[in-house]
């Protein structure tokens, strides 16, 4: 039975991955894009990370797709498709990525990675929450503090960057 | 760790999704469309990490923050791409990265 759902999950995920890069209208490669977010999301339940499951739904597919989906709204119309790229250009970006893919996946398939660990990891809250603001060993405080600064550095140069300009 | 399900099948289907994305950066001309691209890749990554801590350093959780961050990276990147998006947009009509050549000062 897990292995169906994860079979189905794999295949949702590159399914609409591809059509994400392929569709010739903007707002359904958005809609894509979603399912294969959350895709992932399951496939993060099904290692049992609850925790960054909830994340990826909640930022990615909650606030990452609004977002892309309300610029699409502000800058085109709807019914509107786009070009789509050229025979040279599509084929030649095509043996680039083909080629990527089959040394990566030579890479991958050729390297010895250590034994397989059967060992149950800690994904409960409490944990995640008392590492992330630890300071000793296996903490994660400084990294956190420095992404909640950047947070604000990046909303602060969103409205920035956004604002009608005045002096006009 | 899922019974039957190698660490190797997470690792393709991390590059299989992280060469797609490629794959729509250099074809796409649109820029919210290149910002999807971007998406695709950073989570083949994120599936990557999560992989790795699940079958090979479960005592840790090293790759879950590391995935962590990467989502909230991708948060402040998307709402800076789309407020130059939209500013862009508001100054010359139009988000195709070929007829974005004023952006020279």
């Amino acid at each position: 039975m897990e292995l169906i759902i994860f079979y189905i999950l794999v295949a949702g995920i590159l399914i609409s991955s591809v059509l994400t890069v392929t569709s010739r209208r903007i707002l359904r490669a958005a809609v894509y894009l979603l399912f294969m977010l959350l895709g992932s999301a399951g496939l993060f339940f099904m290692l049992n990370f609850y925790f960054l499951a909830a994340v990826q739904l909640t930022v990615y597919a909650g606030g990452i797709i609004v977002l892309i989906i309300f610029s699409v709204m502000l800058t085109s119309q709807v019914n509107e498709k786009l070009e789509a790229a050229g025979l040279k250009k599509s084929l030649f970006s095509l043996i680039a990525v083909a080629a990527g893919t089959v040394v990566c996946i030579s890479a991958i398939l050729n390297y010895n990675f250590p034994a397989v660990s059967s060992a149950e990891n800690d994904t409960s809250m409490r944990t995640i929450g008392l590492q992330l603001l630890s300071y000793k060993e296996n903490g994660y405080a400084l990294p956190f503090e420095v992404i909640s600064i950047l947070l604000l550095a990046s909303m602060v140069g969103a409205i920035i960057i956004a604002k009608r300009d005045v002096s006009k | 760790m899922i019974e039957g399900i190698q660490l190797e099948f997470f690792l393709i289907l991390g590059t299989l999704v992280f060469f797609i994305g490629i794959y729509g950066f250099l074809t796409r001309k649109n820029l919210i469309t290149m910002l999807m691209s971007a998406e695709l890749i950073l989570n083949a990554v994120n599936i990557n990490f999560v992989a790795f801590n699940k079958y090979l350093y479960p005592e840790n959780l090293e790759g879950q923050f590391f995935a962590l961050f990467i989502i909230a990276i991708a948060a402040t990147e998307v709402a800076v791409a789309v407020s130059i998006i939209i500013s862009l947009y508001r100054r010359i009509k139009s988000i195709d990265v070929e007829k974005v050549n004023e952006m020279k000062y």
